[in-house]
């Protein structure tokens, strides 16, 4: 496990910017920024991730309140669903040309 | 893949192995996945030089924005040279995420360690270099930028991206101001066209040495950093601008181009790399103004870094209290 950037013993800390791009839309990752704190990096998120309207809601976090699965147990962590194609509906055939299904 | 990993640590073949997997396989490689020592190096030196590129640029132009010649032209100024610091900033947090602080970052810059692209090394002297900026300088900037948002380091690629869409404004307001001044009165024709003259070969310069003498690129190129060799993105960008400068009715000042109907490029004339080099040494004109402005802007705005860190460090401690 570990933290994305925030390592770094900078004036200022890390953090990560998220952005809806309109109603109806989930917030996704822009950036990062270093900011003293939320209010301060809410406004330069504003001014560095929405200069051309990308964005009516951001999310500000700190980069090192962020935790992620760790990249070298990648097979084994996201084993479960391989080898499941009954979990999708493309698996079930037999309904092929019945209408409404 | 469905092999049945266990989740220790793999040895350094091993991890060797997957990032050359990853590589081949064209996909990206990401923050926390192991890499070779070199390719981190390699990486934190360009996209931080990159970066320091879009911060230094800021002042050839920024030195515009209260003469432009009118509200609309001013307006258009500032938001370039915002983007600029922006586009600084996307690049700053790509190389962080290979394990580099921001202040040390600043701190090379301003010591003259690291270095930043030459060209912000020349003088602006006249609104004209306001538009062959635009034109020849972002035109160039654009051609080596398209490639790298498909460089094989994920966070690069992705600044990059955002980064072109941008860039695209920028290159379009230089030509128009070139155009308007071309077709304006004589005066203003004659500084379009002496404005170009200065520009033209530093611009083709800004691609890197020919290809003989750049000893990176093969590296870069293995490891898909870079795309396209120095000599490959300077003559599609030659290509670009031949055309280009005969609708802006200005002239390029190189005898040697002609259409090459055997190549299917223009061919162009020989450039001078002993100028290069001495720009990229420290003796270029305005190379010493570049840095020493940098440095005063970052001086002057430490007690504003201060005191916004010590706000925040009490309010923290009241929210802790309370």
């Amino acid at each position: 496990m570990s933290s994305p950037g925030g390592t770094e013993h900078d004036t200022w800390p890390l953090w990560e910017v998220f952005v809806r791009a309109s109603r109806g839309l989930s917030h996704l990752h822009a950036g990062s920024l270093h900011a003293p704190d939320a209010e301060l990096a809410l406004r330069n998120a504003r001014d560095l991730y929405t200069r051309r309207n990308e964005g009516v809601s951001i999310w500000v976090v700190p980069s090192s309140e962020i935790t992620t699965s760790d990249p070298d147990e990648k097979d084994a962590f996201f084993e479960s669903p391989k080898g499941k194609r009954y979990r999708h509906a493309s698996y079930y055939t037999e309904a092929e040309g019945v209408k409404h299904l | 893949m469905a092999k049945n990993t266990p989740s220790f640590a793999l040895s350094e073949q091993e991890a060797l192995a997957r990032f050359d997997e990853i590589i081949a396989a064209d996909e990206r490689i990401e923050p926390s996945d192991w890499m070779p020592d070199a390719y981190r190096k390699t990486l934190i030196r360009q996209i931080s030089q990159h970066a320091h590129s879009e911060i230094i640029g800021m002042q050839p132009e920024g030195n515009w924005i209260t003469r432009a010649p009118s509200l609309k032209r001013k307006a258009i100024l500032m938001a370039k040279v915002q983007d600029e610091a922006g586009h600084g900033l996307y690049l700053y947090s790509a190389a962080q995420t290979l394990g580099i602080g921001r202040d040390q970052m600043t701190e090379d810059l301003i010591s003259g360690k690291a270095k930043y692209s030459s060209i912000f090394n020349y003088h602006t002297p006249t609104w004209a270099d306001i538009g062959s900026i635009g034109w020849l300088v972002d035109g160039a900037a654009i051609c080596n930028q398209v490639p790298l948002c498909r460089a094989s380091y994920g966070p690069y690629g992705r600044a990059m991206v955002r980064i072109c869409k941008e860039e695209s404004f920028h290159q379009r307001q230089g030509f128009e101001i070139l155009l308007h001044l071309s077709r304006g009165s004589k005066a203003q024709h004659d500084m379009a066209q002496e404005s170009v003259n200065r520009w033209y070969a530093p611009a083709l310069m800004m691609f890197g040495p020919p290809d003989a003498q750049s000893p990176n690129s093969a590296q870069s190129m293995a490891w898909k950093i870079k795309r396209f060799s120095n000599d490959d993105l300077r003559q599609r960008f030659v290509d670009m601008i031949v055309p280009q400068s005969e609708v802006l009715g200005l002239t390029l000042p190189d005898r040697a181009i002609r259409w090459n109907e055997k190549r299917g490029h223009f061919d162009y004339g020989d450039l001078d790399w002993d100028e290069f080099n001495e720009v990229l040494k420290g003796r270029g004109p305005a190379n010493s103004i570049r840095l020493e402005r940098r440095k005063q802007a970052h001086d002057d705005g430490a007690w504003v870094r201060e005191a916004a860190a010590a706000y925040a460090a009490r309010e923290n401690k009241e929210a802790m209290a309370s």
